[in-house]
């Protein structure tokens, strides 16, 4: 494996059982993370795209061990070290995890109303260690300057700002304690347009100051084709294509890859939409369909996908897909391809 | 309403104050719109300060009998006399009844027995100190004369001394008994919901079959199992333990919820991502969220911890006599007979209205302010 990956997760599965009946027998799983894999380079941003409940928020949990994944290995590469995430125990878990931190969808939900903002972004340091007052101080200072938060607002509850400035707070938050690997699950999807690009655009900044790496969870592929390198695609628990940013956008591989970007508003006044519609709902989860679980909404589906279930593939160089008919298949992308 | 930190000078504004508002101050603020509650709260203080106080605004001693004094009505104090304020109230005078024979007090207009301030009476302590001071009393007075503002019982009791010494018994039996169930109910339901498994389900169940059992002859039961040879406190302390020990399942079900619902919280997790222990993250994050909701939910606890005492001494089955609470008062005018004979017996009902009441709005209040996020 290339030396530069920070992240590497492999066959990642979270089941959630479902129980029923007085003795909470168990009956059902609902497979929310199905054989994941990919990894992460140092520096990049790496976006997880997919619908509401594609379990991309699942897979940035376990990562980040907030769930312990049932199956699957998460290898965090460290000062020459790697660790497994997934297999680690709570205790041997809390100093590693400093070097990855996480910014939430909700800003308002996130951020602890009854505490003022300088201890919301000074808990991290004080949980870690830094126990003197004025140095910690200093340092929270020194976050909030990063963020563009003036340092006055220190004493201020999380009440008195806007979901941009909670945002903010949130991000100075995670920054706190030096991480080297930030998940972002949907930072800007709760915000305002006019707000949101600001977001991103300081989230780019920093990644430029401090060398973050982010894996940036979305379910919109026009914010998505802003911030990243690399794109994720999820769909019903698991990962159907990977491709570079612009290579994804100009020629996606997989029919829902497509059927997505058919959906992301075109920035030209009075452009036609050309937008694919999904029939019929999303795949249960708890009883995914047999073969691949798109079929019963792809228009390229044949007999052989009701039966037969893809793998994630390299086809091309860098370009993962799993589809059956991939290699048939011409799709129509956003954009221009790069040139070659 | 401006961007707060717009503002190049933190002069204190209205905005500024609102930014650095602890969570006490905005549920304050909150709790202030609702009047009836502020109006409740009021009263409730003073009901409670009454209580403490028992002793100094009782004017008799609430458990000497006189049996001459048997049944006298309310007496109005009189304010003025001779032009210039000199409270009195008159005096009572023997005359026997010729068809019975019966040597009966009646109020006689022609005698003014005048009130004094801070007067001497019976001997009482407050806060440890001993002391005979009362609020008011009688100067030069006859051995059957009183200030009976609400009437004497049976046994020539003053109903008002007994009232405020039964305020004190049925007020505090509350509180006693809520406190008991809050310190269950916190720790069976914190305990249930951070262990969950079959733990939580152990205590779930617990909680159905301890509601689920029919309350009167629960306590008929509890309470005939209590030796007649245990003093007035030991009863006392019986009775608020029976009481407590049915009512904390509503709080344990409370703080159960609140627990599982914060713990799905971002900024919980965020706290665990951040490398918090548990400890840190239930005292530091979760208690303080829901101790306002706590708080409510004690409020609207309160009144029927009350209530239940009430009726279990108004049945017989809680407090006995000599011991005085409102449902020993009411036991008095359980029957037809005396409510004719001296239907005053029946104004004790009045603060037990008044308090449950106001505890209900209270509660109310207090739960709508308990949130100033939500």
């Amino acid at each position: 494996m290339n030396a530069d990956v920070i992240l590497d997760v492999r066959g990642l599965r979270k089941f959630f059982p479902i129980r029923k009946g007085l003795l909470r027998r168990v009956v059902g799983n609902v497979r929310a993370v199905d054989r994941v894999s990919f990894f992460i380079r140092r520096g990049e941003t790496l976006a997880l795209v997919g619908e509401s409940g594609c379990g991309k928020t699942t897979v940035s949990r376990c990562i980040l061990r907030a769930l312990t994944p049932t199956e699957g290995s998460v290898l965090f590469h460290h000062d020459g070290q790697t660790v497994d995430l997934a297999k680690l125990r709570r205790r041997a878990l809390r100093p590693l995890r400093r070097h990855m931190q996480m910014v939430f969808q909700d800003p308002y939900a996130s951020l602890n109303p009854r505490m003022v903002v300088g201890d919301i972004i000074g808990e991290p340091l004080l949980i870690n260690g830094m126990r003197d007052r004025t140095e910690r101080r200093a340092r929270v200072q020194e976050l909030m300057e990063l963020v563009h938060l003036p340092a006055s607002v220190m004493n201020r509850f999380p009440h008195a700002f806007s979901g941009g400035q909670r945002q903010r707070i949130g991000i100075a938050r995670a920054l706190a304690l030096n991480p080297s690997l930030v998940v972002a699950d949907e930072p800007v999807s709760a915000l305002d347009v006019s707000v949101q690009a600001q977001i991103l655009n300081l989230m780019l900044d920093l990644q430029d100051r401090l060398g973050l790496t982010y894996l940036f969870v979305a379910h919109d592929l026009s914010v998505v084709k802003h911030v990243s390198n690399r794109v994720a695609v999820m769909y019903v628990g698991r990962i159907v294509e990977v491709a570079e940013t612009e290579t994804l956008y100009a020629s996606p591989l997989h029919p829902y890859t497509e059927a997505l970007l058919s959906a992301a508003p075109a920035p030209v006044p009075g452009a036609v939409s050309s937008r694919i519609i999904l029939e019929r709902e999303i795949a249960d989860p708890a009883n995914p369909p047999p073969g691949c679980a798109f079929h019963p909404r792809c228009r390229y589906a044949t007999a052989r996908c009701r039966e037969e279930t893809p793998e994630l593939a390299e086809i091309a160089p860098g370009r993962h897909v799993a589809c059956l008919r991939a290699a048939e298949l011409s799709l129509r992308g956003i954009g221009k391809a790069p040139a070659a | 309403m401006r961007l707060p930190f717009t503002r190049r000078k933190p002069a204190p504004s209205k905005a500024e104050r609102y930014a650095t508002a602890t969570q006490l101050q905005l549920t304050w603020w909150r709790f202030c719109r609702h009047r009836l509650a502020v109006v409740s709260l009021i009263v409730l203080l003073l009901a409670y300060t009454a209580a403490i106080m028992a002793d100094f605004l009782a004017t008799t001693d609430p458990h000497q009998t006189n049996a001459a004094t048997s049944y006298i009505e309310p007496q109005a104090i009189h304010w003025f006399d001779n032009g210039g304020f000199h409270p009195f109230v008159y005096g009572l005078k023997g005359a026997r009844d010729m068809r019975t024979f019966k040597l009966s007090y009646k109020v006689d207009t022609s005698r003014k027995v005048y009130l004094d301030l801070f007067a001497h009476n019976y001997d009482y302590s407050l806060f440890g100190f001993r002391t005979d001071i009362h609020l008011f009393g009688l100067r030069n007075a006859n051995r059957n004369d009183g200030i009976y503002i609400l009437g004497t019982d049976q046994l020539g009791r003053d109903l008002w001394s007994r009232l405020a010494v039964a305020t004190r018994v049925s007020l505090f039996i509350g509180l006693v008994g809520v406190s008991i169930s809050l310190f269950l109910g916190v720790i069976l339901g914190g305990v249930s919901a951070i262990y969950g498994g079959w733990i939580d389900i152990l205590v779930q169940r617990m909680i159905e079959v301890v509601r689920s059992m029919p309350t009167i002859p629960l306590w008929l039961g509890l309470s005939a199992a209590m030796p007649s040879s245990w003093s007035v406190t030991q009863v006392y302390l019986a009775i608020t333990i029976i009481i407590s020990l049915l009512s904390w399942t509503d709080l344990a079900r409370t703080v159960r919820g609140k627990f599982l619902s914060l713990r799905e919280e971002d900024f919980v997790l965020a706290a665990e991502l951040a490398g918090a222990s548990q400890a840190r993250i239930i005292f530091f994050h979760m208690l303080p969220s829901f101790t306002s909701h706590i708080i409510a939910a004690v409020s609207l606890a309160l009144p029927a911890m009350i209530i239940s005492e009430t009726s279990l001494s108004f049945l017989g089955l809680g407090l006995r006599p000599p011991a005085i609470s409102w449902g020993v008062l009411l036991q008095d005018a359980q029957n037809v007979q005396t409510l004719v004979l001296a239907p005053w017996l029946l104004t004790v009902a009045v603060p037990v209205i008044i308090v449950i009441l106001a505890f209900n709005f209270l509660g109310d209040g207090l739960r709508d302010a308990a949130d100033p996020y939500g």
